[in-house]
């Protein structure tokens, strides 16, 4: 099957559009390629999306997080079979959109986690998903931009990983649940069977907990 | 000019998660183009929602996926960058003197395209989304009048886009988001040099309290 990627193709029937003569890595594209090890790999994958079509490149990034999005659709109540076609289009979206991506702003995994994310809320609730134009003249700027590149990016995510891997596990299993239940706190207090106060308790110190080890002033 | 009143952790970690309502997160879109705090607040829960997906356990996928998505990429348009930014906007720095695009968006435009409906004296609202019990109303209130004390069936909202109100916890300007709870009574007054002019969410009809008010409440079904 991964052959098929590595053989440049002759036939213009299957050659994609966008596929610009850019050569892509070796040639070979063993199993240790497959394992993406960080977000800065993916970072560069998706460059290489946005800017050549790259399908192998788009096959890593796939091969890594389509099955990660599909546990998340699974996680947020879909059937298999749902959850398997919306890891597609999420991926679809991450190749269609790869030009949006911002490697100053973010890390990709966060970008592909908010592709996911608006997928869900437009397939599965059938709702808008109200979202702040940056382009918006109404926008209030920023009055102090954090430092707006690619390496400050990466030193924060991975500030944010240590500060969420350090958190107790009650808050730990509070963010993640907001996460993976579309389901207002009111009703995982319920579920936890613990005081919608204590769950918001926890979310709360766990974001506080989580500034303060990026090193962030505000409350 | 920047938000002195902001939504909870908890609703800013409902909206980046994506299990806010419609019209919640309506709210917390508009405020956040009006606060710059919360923006990257989102900003970081949203990294800590990538972050979590990078942790998931792998599912694998049914069939041939590669293969199926590879077959579907010739057909999958592709979406082009937008043009270059225009540099720093000079009059953002006057918020309220328009309406962010989020809620733009759902009014077709600005305010001149709201349909407002008389309550009281003074007081005008204009239904904006409901998204199951959860509804999202503009209110507009003549400067200094008194919106009728009430208390809520559930959680209530409200976002200033003009002029400004205060109640018993404090002074809302433009951007600011007052939150009231099942068991708060208030009773807002607008600011006395202009219209006030609001964006509200409950998710429970409001339980308006004193005889004008339960007489509106009656009469209006709110």
């Amino acid at each position: 099957m991964l052959d098929f990627l590595v053989q440049p193709s002759d036939d213009p029937g299957t050659k994609p559009a966008r596929r610009k003569g850019r050569p892509i890595g070796k040639g070979t594209m063993g199993e240790e390629c497959l394992a993406l090890s960080g977000t800065d790999d993916a970072a560069l994958l998706l460059s290489r999306v946005a800017e050549a079509g790259d399908r192998e490149a788009f096959a890593r990034l796939f091969q890594y997080y389509a099955p990660r999005v599909k546990t998340f659709m699974r996680k947020l109540g879909c059937e298999e079979a749902l959850a398997d076609d919306l890891a597609q289009e999420a991926m679809l979206a991450v190749w269609r959109k790869a030009a949006f991506f911002d490697p100053s702003k973010s890390a990709a995994s966060t970008w592909i986690f908010t592709i996911a994310r608006n997928l869900r809320i437009d397939r599965l609730r059938r709702e808008r998903r109200p979202e702040v134009d940056v382009d918006d003249p109404a926008l209030v700027p920023d009055t102090a931009p954090a430092a707006d590149d690619a390496l400050a990016q990466r030193q924060s995510g991975e500030k944010l990983r240590q500060a969420l891997t350090g958190l107790p596990p009650e808050q730990a299993q509070i963010v993640a649940l907001s996460f993976y239940e579309d389901k207002p706190h009111a009703e995982i207090a319920l579920r936890l069977g613990i005081p919608l106060g204590t769950v918001k308790s926890r979310l709360r110190l766990a974001m506080k907990r989580i500034r303060a080890v990026l090193g962030d002033e505000m409350s | 000019m920047s938000a002195s009143f902001h939504p909870s952790d908890e609703l800013l970690v409902a909206y980046g998660a994506g299990s806010l309502d419609e019209a919640t997160a309506l709210l917390v879109a508009s405020h956040l183009t009006l606060c710059p705090r919360c923006r990257s607040e989102v900003a970081r829960i949203e990294a800590m929602g990538g972050n979590l997906l990078e942790e998931l356990p792998p599912a694998p996928m049914g069939g041939d996926a590669l293969a199926d998505i590879l077959a579907r990429l010739d057909d999958a348009p592709v979406t082009l960058p937008p043009p270059p930014r225009k540099p720093a906007r000079a009059t953002a720095s006057r918020a309220g003197s328009q309406i962010p695009a989020p809620l733009r968006a759902y009014l077709g435009g600005g305010l001149e395209n709201v349909r407002w409906k008389r309550l009281t004296d003074g007081l005008e609202h204009a239904l904006v989304v409901e998204s199951g019990r959860t509804r999202a109303r503009l209110y507009r209130i003549a400067p200094g009048i008194p919106i009728p004390e009430h208390g809520h069936g559930g959680a209530e909202l409200t976002l200033v886009l003009q002029g400004g109100f205060s109640d018993h916890a404090g002074h809302y300007l433009v951007g600011d988001v007052a939150c009231a709870d099942d068991d708060t009574i208030h009773h807002p007054v607008a600011d006395t040099d202009g219209h006030c002019i609001c964006l509200a969410v409950t998710d429970a009809p409001l339980k308006l309290t004193g005889l004008v008010g339960r007489l509106i409440s009656r009469f209006l079904n709110l």
